[in-house]
């Protein structure tokens, strides 16, 4: 197979920053990029990520800081000439020009043989399995068949780094999870470096090497997909991992790394995440699958234990999505292999590493109020 | 592979049919757009009509008819070399029109920037104004250059509108285009030029027919600019057709009215390759109409 | 491909760590692209803006009576009566604008919907608008004249012939006949820019007809009737060809626009001429301020439609 990626060593971008007539939508970003890496910016709507991504694709100018790719100064480059690739969330196809003649675009540009031109299309059109649909036009396919064209136009040019701007998020269910491991079947067979942006946290989790986390245009945490998993470094990137129920309270009792935190009417014992003080404002995050749930009464002895009633259960597959309303009146949110009916008194249990207390406040930036406080309750 | 699934457009809203049904003020509103329209046809009509009559005095239709008076007007008004004029200034003020205002108009579309909102109430006025407020001070201009009365006087007077009118009916065909499909050409290694040559211009082949026949048909009506700016050698169609209606009255009412129907021909020639590139509502405004 | 524009990493650090102009520029959207609208605004200045200055400086510059004499001449000089001139005008064009469109809305709400023969009628309701007031102006007077085809019938029908041009009625005719498309199209296009789904929605609360129309329809069609009645106005305000056609140019349809050209084609009084143009613009803007002053008092957002 041809399609190889020319390659770099590293990408750096110092403090790269882009604000938008005076407001920052992205700051201060540091990240060192390595050959072969698959890299996922996530973080909710506006927190930065695209402007990121448009940021080094060349088709935002920086306010601020520079993009290095082995040390050569990038970042006044016009997108056309720093060679990278992108995909587009909604797939950017050209609609006047066939399949072929879109995958074909980026080679023309470059003055490639017409002979290998044609070559570099076939097989680039094989890998993304659309062979029967060379010569329809975009506004003939599906979403998915779209998407597929978008990345092999991007991937046929062999660029050292491919910048992909949530790919599949206009794509129904069944169809992104296809998609999500047609991707990585691509990252892993043709070594592609990629930056991935997404607001899903379950796609960056299955694809990325590195995670990296952005909360209203700074980052918050850069690490593997299992780092920031089992150890979030403060409740938003928590919440983004999946620990939807993130409960206000005050510290009780500090013993290094185990806190007692009086939340909801009773206690609970959970493990700091930074150093904590009695007294001090916290958020325990909690995820569903985390819960114990037994019915009222039946709770093992000795845990911290939250007494609640069932109201709503889904049935989800093999598992149930059950939320409760704890005595104190906070709805909380559970999944369980356990059989239960609305109505229902329960108690629910968790261990102490799987209880994490942060701080309440997150050191964000001081010039913006937190927008996202409480949004899990 | 599974296809995603379209929304189906909504169907027509199901009153709409039955609203037509003769109610009494159904009947009404029908009833005046009926009398408009027989007044309409009426006026067109006794032009038409009269171009081929032999005498027409007091009686409902003429006595006989003739062609003669198509060859008279021809001769006595130099329609040859009128109808020439005419197309002359069409042609260069539209491919003027839009080769400016097609640039303008994408920045307009795709840029927000200091100043732009003073910069549109420029672009709008020309179009917003009487064209004789404008057009006085103008031709004074124009004729102390001694660029008027003349050719290139009545097609830079004809430019005034007509580029905004470009900028104006182009911009939502722009609006259209997704940036980021542009975006795509850049990081497939277009630079500027190959973006517009290769990607946006076939994408804009629409617009730029829409603005193109739109200036084309409102430069051949255009009164009163090319009035104040023309001499008896620049005059277009419907300036010519003025200056014999008001001229002294030798010449036979039939003649005048020979020459309304050539001038009517060619708009309606005109507006039917209009059509073909726009709809109606776009002939008199920018709002894009969605029932078609 | 050459990789130019390449610079070495020169620092764009400017002293105090201030980012280099480009980014601060590029910040609030200014760029190299904003190039291509220099031809058009090069357009706009020499064609219209300086023209404009022109004449207004032009106005103020007569032969005799100091800085204002060409206004004071417009004014009250008895062989100019730019004031009723003025008035003239106003007369046959706000009533001509406000018919056009009063009439039009019923009739484009009746006909929103689909039907066939929609785009027929449509097409047949630009045949004026292309054709042009001078046009109209001969057919009318052919049409409308005494031995015209509607006296005519009017005899038929045993009337007195009326006298139907060389006046006001000829004028507002023609005000009508190029107008009233043109305002019925605009606010045909409007209506069909709200979505049908908010007076399907209305009609499952309970509204009949009259109610939908006045609470749902009305409002979100406020704006685009301002700008109807803007863009009507201006075409009716700048009558000109069919005052002297179909009208009594010397008296009751001695439109400003006649005074105005009169003055610079036929007495060559240029100062004059630029003062009754810039009158004759300013009056009109003080009606398209109110107006948009009534509109901006409106519900402004969307509509609901796909456009």
């Amino acid at each position: 197979m041809s399609i190889h990626a020319t390659s770099f060593e590293t990408l750096e971008l110092e403090n790269v920053a882009r604000s938008f007539g005076g407001q920052n939508a992205l700051r201060n970003l540091n990240l060192s990029i390595r050959s072969g890496e698959f890299i996922a910016l996530l973080g909710p709507s506006g927190c930065g990520k695209s402007t990121a991504l448009n940021c080094l694709a060349g088709l935002l100018p920086l306010t601020g800081g520079r993009i290095l790719m082995d040390g050569k100064q990038i970042d006044r480059l016009p997108p056309e000439k720093r060679g990278f690739g992108m995909v587009f969330q909604n797939y950017a196809l050209f609609p006047h020009l066939s399949v072929e003649k879109n995958i074909a675009f980026g080679l023309e540009m470059r003055k490639v043989p017409k002979a290998e031109i044609k070559k570099r299309v076939a097989e680039a059109i094989e890998l993304v399995q659309l062979g029967p649909h060379a010569t329809k036009l975009p506004g003939q396919m599906s979403g998915g068949q779209q998407q597929r064209v978008a990345i092999a136009r991007a991937v046929v040019l062999r660029p050292p780094l491919v910048l992909m701007d949530e790919p599949l998020s206009n794509l129904d269910a069944k169809l992104r999870l296809e998609m999500r491991t047609e991707i990585r079947r691509l990252h892993q067979s043709l070594g592609l470096t990629t930056l991935y942006v997404t607001h899903d946290q379950e796609e960056a989790l299955s694809l990325a090497d590195r995670l990296v986390v952005l909360r209203l245009g700074e980052v918050q945490q850069v690490g593997t997909p299992q780092d920031l998993h089992e150890h979030p470094v403060n409740w938003h990137v928590a919440d983004f991992m999946g620990y939807r129920n993130l409960l206000e309270g005050v510290v009780e009792r500090a013993h290094g790394e185990a806190v007692t935190v009086s939340v909801l009417g009773t206690t609970v014992t959970g493990s700091a995440q930074v150093p904590l003080r009695a007294g001090d404002a916290v958020k325990v995050g909690l995820r569903p699958e985390d819960f114990d749930i037994a019915p009222a009464g039946t709770a093992p002895a000795g845990l911290a234990s939250i007494d609640a009633t069932v109201e709503v259960v889904e049935y989800q597959g093999r598992e149930f999505a059950v939320e409760v309303r704890s005595d104190a009146g906070k709805p909380l949110h559970v999944r369980t292999a356990r059989h239960v009916e609305p109505g229902q008194r329960v108690t629910l249990t968790a261990t102490q590493d799987r209880v994490l207390v942060f701080p309440a406040e997150l050191a964000s930036a001081p010039d913006r109020a937190p927008q996202l406080q409480g949004a899990a309750l | 592979m599974s296809l995603a699934l379209k929304p189906k457009s909504d169907a027509a809203p199901q009153g709409t049919k039955r609203a037509l049904a003769a109610t009494p003020g159904t009947f009404l509103i029908w009833g005046s757009m009926a009398v408009f329209l027989l007044l309409l046809l009426g006026v067109v009509s006794s032009v038409v009509v009269n171009s081929f009559a032999k005498e027409w005095f007091d009686t409902w239709l003429p006595a006989g008819y003739t062609p003669a008076w198509y060859a008279d007007a021809w001769k006595e008004y130099d329609l040859g070399q009128v109808v020439g004029t005419t197309l002359t200034v069409a042609v260069a003020v539209v491919g003027i029109s839009v080769l400016i205002g097609a640039p303008a108009s994408y920045v307009l579309a795709r840029r927000s920037f200091p100043g732009k909102n003073i910069l549109m109430l420029v672009f709008l006025l020309p179009i917003m104004m009487p064209p004789i407020t404008y057009g006085i001070p103008l031709a004074t201009l124009l004729t102390y250059y001694h660029l008027a009365p003349g050719l290139t006087g009545v097609i830079l007077a004809n430019l005034v509108p007509s580029i905004p009118f470009v900028i104006l009916t182009m911009t939502p065909f722009i609006e259209q285009i997704n940036p980021s499909i542009e975006s795509a050409a850049r990081m497939c290694g277009a630079n500027m030029l190959r973006l517009f040559t290769k990607i946006l211009a076939p994408l804009l082949v629409p617009g730029i027919l829409a603005a193109a026949v739109l200036v084309l048909v409102r430069t051949v009506g255009m009164f009163e600019l090319t009035f104040l700016t023309s001499d008896s050698t620049s005059d277009t169609l419907v300036v010519a057709l003025f200056t014999a209606m008001t001229g002294a009255g030798i010449r036979a009412q039939q003649s005048v009215d020979a020459m309304a129907v050539v001038y009517m021909l060619m708009m309606m020639v005109l507006l039917v390759v209009a059509l073909r590139f726009v709809n109606p509502t776009q002939l008199v405004s920018q709002v894009r109409e969605e029932t078609d | 491909m050459t990789m130019t524009g390449q610079r070495p990493g020169r620092a764009k650090q400017g002293p105090a760590n201030r980012p280099a102009l480009s980014h601060r520029l590029a910040e609030r959207g200014i760029d190299k692209l904003l190039l291509l609208l220099l031809p058009a605004l090069l357009f706009a200045l020499v064609l219209f803006v300086y023209p404009f200055v022109y004449g207004l400086g032009l106005s103020f510059q007569p032969k005799t009576g100091g800085l204002f004499g060409a206004y004071v001449k417009f004014f009250t000089d008895p062989s100019v009566r730019g004031l009723d001139s003025i008035w003239v005008t106003l007369q046959l064009a706000l009533p001509a604008a406000l018919l056009n469109v009063l009439v039009s809305v019923p009739l484009a709400y009746k006909m929103r919907g689909k039907f066939r023969g929609k785009r027929a009628l449509t097409t047949v309701l630009v045949i004026p608008i292309t054709l042009g007031t001078v046009l109209t102006a001969e057919g009318l007077l052919n049409f409308f004249g005494q031995r015209g085809w509607l006296n005519r019938f009017l005899g038929v029908l045993g009337f007195e012939p009326l006298q139907l041009v060389q006046n006001y009625w000829g004028v507002l005719w023609s005000l009508i006949i190029s107008g009233f498309p043109f305002a019925f199209l605009l606010i045909l296009s409007y209506l069909s820019g709200i979505d049908p789904s908010l007076e399907a929605a209305a009609r499952t609360l309970g509204a009949d007809w009259k109610q939908r129309f006045r609470r749902i329809t009305l409002p979100l069609l406020a704006p685009g009737l301002a700008i109807t009645f803007c863009l009507t106005f201006v075409l009716a305000f700048s009558v000109f060809p069919s005052a002297i056609l179909v009208g009594d140019p010397s008296g009751s349809t001695r439109v400003i626009a006649y005074v105005a050209y009169n003055a610079w084609g036929q007495q060559f009084d240029y100062p004059l001429a630029s003062a009754a143009a810039i009158v004759m613009g300013a009056v009109e803007l003080i009606v398209i301020v109110l107006v948009l002053i009534w509109r901006s008092r409106m519900y402004k957002g969307s509509t609901g439609g796909k456009g």
